[in-house]
């Protein structure tokens, strides 16, 4: 048995990480080994997404350390290295959470990302499902070093659908990737280099494409957001729905973000990562008329609630198998009803705006009272 | 310019040591093509074309011992060997000479006054390698160079050099141009691979390595001006006769582009058996330093490599004399030694502050980190900004250990190496010369009004200095 097992090369690579061992099929990056590990264990990545050719490498907080290169070479990486590039060998030990350094490295990373970043969480749509709000709870420290003015950026307008906050970027080049790889022709990318380079269009050139709106879905942080769910709505107000409709563009399955009734925001389906979720071995990027065009109701054909991890703020107000409880008014007032004094709905306006149905964020104006 | 000529001119005359590459740099009109042949020129191409195999000029040149001259000294013949051939994919000689260091301008003394050596170098190396195109990248603010190496191109082409079947051995090579346009990262090899191929000049992340998949995802060779210069002597006079010059590991000569306070700022071509002292002091060389000043601090390998007080740049750390060689320059390691780098030896005097030394190196490399990576990108910017705060007399105490902190987090944790060349300017000089920046701090006036001077960065050292 054991001759036999030697004349081949391994199937599988054994790889430990933080001391739980893995098999899995060579060419897998650590990181992915870690992904099918699961938990703590799996490092953060900022700027790799699995489903965009070439990403990674870049935010470098998934550095990890190797402490044996392989069952061949035992020797440690003398640098850490980022996981979501590194391929795993067969016999490789890597230390994550279980590693000083990483953990140091790691806090210096969060740090440095924001740095710069605005913190305008309050006034930020991408709160709530931001990467970086995540990572910066998980890793980073209470308070900043940093005593010098941020960095800010002139305001740019790229066409009606997407807002670009250069402001909040953290320059992960997701985006630029999407811009490649999903749309025929791209007109943004980065301009001017180090901690003035940005995030823009070709001569200020609006971005028109039929799937640009992915790059929204693959930003991690609030730089590029829908334009048509801006300040609509909290999103951890909103109800994820699982819906889908044919589309004869994309694969038409969708998240629809409701309040209510109403569809304020359409979005793709996330996987536990954070990634637009894949159906047969194909990302499910959706097209901008399923996004930005389809916000009602009847256009959608409803699965069911979207499953959220429960330590995600957007799960709060959210319950599964939830038991309405009985109303115990008749039961006391020997069956009568409760006597409706005044219904809010007949003396304020401010709740019967159809928000969804507006073009663009609602402002003080659209509540302002209609003369009669 | 020809600044730069009467002192080649004078040291050739009367120094001694050997000299390979700049030996007829003073010869008029050597740039042009028929002065080059007459003093014996190409005669490399000649001898490893008509007798001599590819890998057998590899293997001169592994004998030689030549390392890397850009700046981390990798043994050339090494590189060269790991060079990927798998059948029907062409390869890639890329020669960088994007010298865009602060302190270091050999390369374009050499492009400039003796091209046709590089381009000799080349026909050889790319025959060694099997390189059919290869390409010279070229600094953007060097665009005089271009028009001089173009024109050396074109005489070689004339005169059968290169081409189709060069000298009847079935060898073709054409050699290109290209200009940067303007950035220091460019200069690592795989962000000049993608500036070449026409893109954003991003360093690649590694593996894999230019060797496997570099230029259009082909095995390239990437090597710095001087060191494709040196596989000239090399082959002429055999690896192991261009072994025996040097000590050790640091074998044949190395140009060194000396600037700073120094009385004669030249580049001067070195054996690597002479003493530092002996490089700044005599006459041969820098002539010592200017004005009749004393000297404070020295970088000695272009302004990435650790900055060192007088006292551990003349000796080491052991009291034994530095000597100007891969070996002994990086002796101590980083806590009491430096790096040979890319040769650019810059010296500061006692009027030389420190501090303000430091932050204008720091502002160089936030100004031209690609912004790629997070560390790199957000934290030159921010040693930028303390260190213009400790320059102005506004600094805290704390800011030095902060300085620290975030020099240790960038260095080891970026893509490229510019990470790393940001940090340890900055790490060197709080090791060394951190009384100076207390003082900084601490005499927040004072400061404004002089300079630190000298202080005790002269005194013999007695006790080690650790990290």
């Amino acid at each position: 048995m054991a001759d036999e097992v030697k004349k081949e090369a391994p199937a599988n690579f054994k790889v430990t990480i933080d001391n739980i061992t893995i098999e899995v099929a060579p060419g897998t990056t650590i990181l992915h080994a870690a992904r099918q590990i699961g938990g703590d264990v799996t490092p953060p990545a900022m700027c790799y997404y699995s489903k965009l050719k070439g990403s990674g490498g870049k935010c470098r907080t998934c550095l990890v350390e190797v402490a044996a290169g392989s069952a061949a070479d035992p020797r440690p990486m003398p640098k850490l290295v980022a996981s979501c590039r590194t391929n795993v060998m067969d016999g490789m030990v890597v230390k994550n959470i279980t590693s000083e350094r990483v953990q140091d490295a790691r806090a210096g990373v969060v740090e440095f990302l924001l740095l710069n970043h605005p913190l305008d969480c309050p006034i930020c749509d991408q709160a709530g499902e931001c990467h970086l709000q995540d990572l910066s709870y998980e890793h980073g420290k209470e308070g900043t070093r940093f005593e010098f003015k941020k960095r800010i950026f002139e305001k740019e307008d790229i066409g009606p659908y997407i807002q670009l906050h250069m402001t909040r970027c953290i320059l992960c080049y997701r985006c630029t990737y999407v811009a490649d790889q999903l749309t025929d022709n791209r007109v943004h990318g980065i301009l001017d280099r180090g901690d003035h380079a940005e995030i823009s269009t070709y001569i200020s050139k609006a971005i028109d494409n039929d799937f640009s709106g992915n790059m929204i879905d693959v930003c991690p942080v609030g730089a590029l957001t829908d334009k048509t769910f801006r300040f609509k709505n909290r999103v951890w107000f909103t109800k994820p729905v699982d819906a889908h409709r044919d589309c004869d563009k994309c694969c038409g399955k969708v998240t629809l973000w409701q309040r209510g009734d109403e569809v304020l925001r359409v979005t793709a389906r996330k996987d536990e990562w954070g990634e637009v979720q894949s159906y047969d071995g194909k990302p499910g990027w959706i097209c901008n008329t399923c996004r930005f065009d389809k916000k009602h109701i009847n256009d959608w054909v409803i699965e069911g609630p979207t499953k959220i991890n429960r330590h995600s703020v957007i799960s709060q107000g959210h319950y599964l198998g939830l038991q309405i409880p009985k109303e115990t008014m008749p039961d006391v007032m020997s069956g009568r009803e409760p006597k409706l004094l005044m219904d809010i709905q007949d003396v304020s306006e401010v709740n019967s705006v159809d928000i969804s149905a507006l073009p663009g964020p609602a402002t003080s104006k659209t509540f302002e009272k209609k003369e009669q | 310019m020809s600044l730069f000529s009467i002192f080649t001119f004078e040291f050739c005359l009367i120094k001694m040591g050997r000299k390979l590459l700049l030996e007829k740099a003073h010869i008029e009109n050597i740039r042009f093509y028929d002065v080059y042949r007459r003093e014996g020129g190409y005669r490399s191409v000649e001898k490893a074309l008509k007798t001599m195999t590819p890998d057998a000029v590899t293997e001169e040149v592994k004998k030689s011992g030549l390392r890397g001259r850009g700046g981390a000294g990798f043994p050339t013949g090494m590189k060269w060997s790991f060079l990927a051939k798998p059948e029907g994919v062409p390869r890639y000689l890329v020669v960088n000479a994007d010298e865009s260091e602060p302190g270091t301008f050999k390369d374009r003394y050499l492009m400039e006054f003796i091209p046709h050596l590089l381009i000799e170098g080349m026909i050889t190396s790319s025959y060694a390698l099997g390189s059919n195109r290869s390409y010279i990248y070229i600094r953007g603010e060097y665009a005089w160079i271009v028009d001089i190496l173009e024109q050396a191109i074109a005489e070689a082409k004339n005169n059968g050099w290169l081409g189709k079947n060069i000298l009847g051995s079935g060898f073709d090579c054409e050699i290109y141009i290209q200009r940067g346009a303007g950035a220091y990262i460019c200069g690592e090899e795989t962000a000049l691979l993608e500036s070449l191929e026409g893109k954003r000049g991003n360093p690649r992340i590694k593996p894999p390595f230019p060797a496997v998949k570099g230029l259009w995802d082909c095995p390239t060779v990437v090597n710095n001006v001087e060191t494709i210069a040196a596989v000239v002597p090399i082959v002429n006079e055999g690896g192991e006769e261009y072994a025996k010059i040097g000590i050790g590991k640091s074998t044949g000569t190395k140009l060194i582009s000396a600037c700073g306070n120094i009385k004669k700022q030249g580049v001067y071509e070195i054996d690597m058996t002479i003493s530092v002292e002996e490089f700044i002091y005599s006459d041969e060389y820098c002539g010592g330093i200017a004005n009749g000043r004393k000297l404070k601090a020295c970088i000695p390998g272009g302004s990435s490599v650790p900055i060192l007080p007088a006292n551990l740049l003349l000796t080491t750390a052991k009291g034994e004399k530095r000597i100007m060689n891969y070996e002994s320059l990086a002796d101590g390691g980083f806590a009491s030694g430096s790096m040979m780098g890319s040769g650019g030896f810059i010296v500061l005097d006692d009027s030389q502050c420190v501090v303000k030394h430091t932050y204008t190196l720091a502002r160089f490399y936030r100004h031209e980190s690609c912004g790629q990576c997070s560390p790199c990108r957000e934290g030159t910017g921010w040693m930028e900004k303390i260190l213009l705060n400790i320059e102005k007399g506004k600094g805290k105490m704390s800011d030095i250990d902060l300085l620290w902190d975030i020099q240790r987090k960038i260095e080891g944790n970026t893509i490229c190496p510019l990470g790393d060349a940001a940090a340890w300017p900055v790490a060197a000089a709080i090791r060394h010369f951190r009384d100076e920046f207390e003082w900084h701090v601490t005499n927040p006036d004072d400061a404004q009004r002089r300079n630190f001077g000298l202080a005790h960065y002269a005194d013999p050292i007695h006790a080690p200095v650790t990290s």
